[in-house]
């Protein structure tokens, strides 16, 4: 009996979760009056606004998770080898873009760095689409720095550094080839969570003008019919996409296997 | 003239002293180990000669070269960890090659380096496997392979078999000192297990609070100790109270026996002193015992099985000592309470300075 309730209360929040999604896919589905069809997707994927917008988003969360490796890797790697009573500080730090909405750090960087302010990155293309990457870096600090945290976590860095150190390595060495290459799974974890949340990144994007693809979502939401729904399955299919990729590439690095 | 010299080492963490005036010369080629419980200061020792801490005062030489204020990475000097530390990305093969590349090697060199080491470690053919491939002591030989393929001028071993098996380890510390020996490598081997240290030094360094107490060989360490804390640390031992009856001629009384020292004591008669007997020097008095053995009454309060050793311990008056004998199937060892006799010649006692 128990064992029944247990199955019940699974299969309730399956339906719950699914339906929904389920009810979406097959409106995606209705664009061609009487039959199912991919015309929804196929309109979503000719429309070069679409392929804009998806290509500069794309180009964005990239350049934000190298400046998120470059940025976090090295703070995580000293802080736990030198400072590690500065932990907490750094750990607060990271988190703060969770309590902070997105809108007042948006507004406060328009407020700095305008084109009145001693740096105008917002005077020009290239100074916001930097001011952008800022705050997309700002905003997955958080996942960045918990990936790559707990990736650290798990190797012994003091004695590593200390065997490559004797060896004849310097820090860059020891970083791009000891370090790194033992976190590539944390760090790619980071990534893909980076990745995901870059995409769908509507406040920053819009507020600075930017020809993401947040705002185009929210565009074709209130212009199209069956577009937005076809949109949506693809981030959410995007998103899966990443969280399975969070699974799967440890598989493919060897000694990581052995870890598991 | 010591290839590697530490001269006035002293190292404080805040109020802490860890190490205080540490003087040592190690001479090319020599295997010096630093022997001591936990916390007195050997791998900080250690540690200051590899660079990873800098001292508080006192300087590092090597090969006349001040090492002081170089960096880890400057010093080449090769490290074994008690974790393996092999790096686990790379290959058994890659991992031996690391410093090598670091060095700039050209390959052709570097890889017949790499199966040079692989060859005196006995793993030729594992150059393609992983760490996690391995097993300790093959990871452990690894890593002696990969400190030793840059050629280092000193090689220091920090505590290398402590987390391998008891049967691993005494076959490894055998294989590692055949190593530095073929190679002729300046070593210092840092451990708190005193058998490792005498079998396979050529001097030990017994360490307590922070400074050396003793140096000599494992010879003059185990019979010759100089303190009670050296002789109570390496080996096992009886610490007897003895009263001085004639300094000069070396005469003191033990539980109230009489027996004259092999060499002369310095305190006026009546002084306490202390000295001490290795297990081994104590036996069972028998009607062969030889001439000039002293024999005190005992009574047995324990016995200790170890397969070919029997370990008893026995009251005499004023303390117990400990023995050890052999294990023969036709003689039995007494029973406990048993009124026995031991005796032991009065040159094996040790008197302790201080």
């Amino acid at each position: 009996m128990k064992r029944f309730w247990s199955w019940a209360a699974f299969g309730l929040g399956v339906c719950y979760f699914f339906l929904p999604l389920v009810g979406m896919l097959e409106f995606s589905l209705k664009m061609r009056r009487g039959s199912y069809s991919l015309d929804a997707y196929a309109s979503v994927l000719g429309d070069p606004q679409f392929q804009a917008t998806f290509a500069y988003s794309t180009v964005m969360a990239l350049l934000t998770i190298v400046f998120g490796v470059l940025i976090v890797v090295p703070t995580v790697y000293w802080v736990r080898l030198k400072l590690p009573r500065l932990r907490p500080v750094v750990e607060f730090i990271t988190l703060l873009p969770l309590v902070i909405p997105p809108i007042v750090i948006v507004f406060g960087y328009i407020r700095l760095f305008n084109t009145s302010s001693w740096l105008p990155l917002t005077g020009s293309s290239s100074g916001t689409n930097l001011l952008l990457m800022l705050g997309y870096s700002v905003l997955s600090l958080p996942y960045m720095y918990r990936a790559v945290d707990t990736g650290l976590a798990s190797i012994d860095l003091r004695t590593l550094t200390e065997a490559a150190q004797s060896l004849g390595a310097g820090w860059v060495t020891v970083l791009a080839r000891v370090i790194l290459p033992n976190v590539l799974v944390a760090v790619l974890s980071g990534a893909f969570l980076t990745f995901a949340i870059v995409i769908g990144e509507y406040v920053f994007a819009a507020l600075l003008d930017r020809p993401a693809f947040g705002p185009y979502l929210v565009w074709a939401g209130g212009n199209k019919a069956y577009e937005p729904a076809a949109l949506a399955v693809m981030t959410f299919a995007l998103t899966w996409g990443c969280m399975a990729l969070i699974q799967l590439v440890p598989r493919l690095f060897k000694h990581q296997r052995a870890q598991r | 003239m010591a290839f590697l010299d530490l001269q006035r080492l002293e190292k404080s963490f805040g109020a802490n002293h860890v190490v205080k005036s540490f003087d040592l010369g190690i001479k090319q080629g020599e295997f010096v180990s630093l022997l001591g419980p936990s916390g007195c200061g050997k791998t900080t020792v250690l540690r200051m000669v590899a660079g990873f801490e800098t001292p508080s005062a006192g300087a590092i030489v090597i090969d006349g070269q001040d090492v002081t204020d170089q960096r880890p990475n400057q010093r080449n000097i090769g490290m074994v960890f008690q974790a393996y530390a092999l790096f686990p990305n790379m290959t058994v093969a890659e991992n031996v090659a690391f410093g090598l590349k670091i060095k700039g090697l050209p390959k052709p060199e570097a890889e017949a380096r790499v199966r040079e080491m692989l060859g005196l470690i006995g793993l030729t053919d594992f150059g393609s496997r992983y760490p996690f491939q391995l097993s300790g002591g093959q990871q452990q030989r690894v890593a002696l392979a990969r400190a030793l393929a840059p050629r280092p001028r000193v090689l220091l071993l920090d505590e290398p078999l402590s987390a391998l098996d008891a049967k691993i380890r005494v076959s490894l510390r055998a294989e590692i000192r055949e190593i530095q020996q073929k190679l002729g490598i300046t070593t210092i081997f840092v451990t708190h297990d005193q058998e490792e240290a005498l079998s396979m030094s050529d001097r030990v360094v017994v360490m307590n609070g922070g400074q050396a107490e003793q140096v000599g060989t494992p010879f003059e360490i185990y019979n010759q100790p100089c303190t009670k804390f050296v002789a109570n640390f390496v080996g096992t031992l009886n610490t007897l109270q003895a009263v001085i009856l004639d300094g000069a001629e070396g005469e003191v009384a033990i539980a109230g026996v009489p027996l004259r020292l092999p060499q002369a004591i310095s305190g006026p008669r009546g002084a306490d002193i202390a000295v001490a007997l290795r297990p081994e020097a104590v036996h069972l008095s028998t009607a062969w015992q030889s001439e000039g053995d002293v024999t005190l009454a005992a009574t047995v309060s324990e016995v200790q099985f170890m397969g070919s050793v029997i370990r008893l311990k026995a009251k005499v008056s004023g303390g117990v000592l400990a023995l050890d004998t052999f294990n023969r199937a036709d003689a039995p060892p007494p029973k406990l309470g048993a009124q026995i006799g031991l005796a032991f010649t009065p040159r094996d006692l040790i008197v302790l300075q201080k």
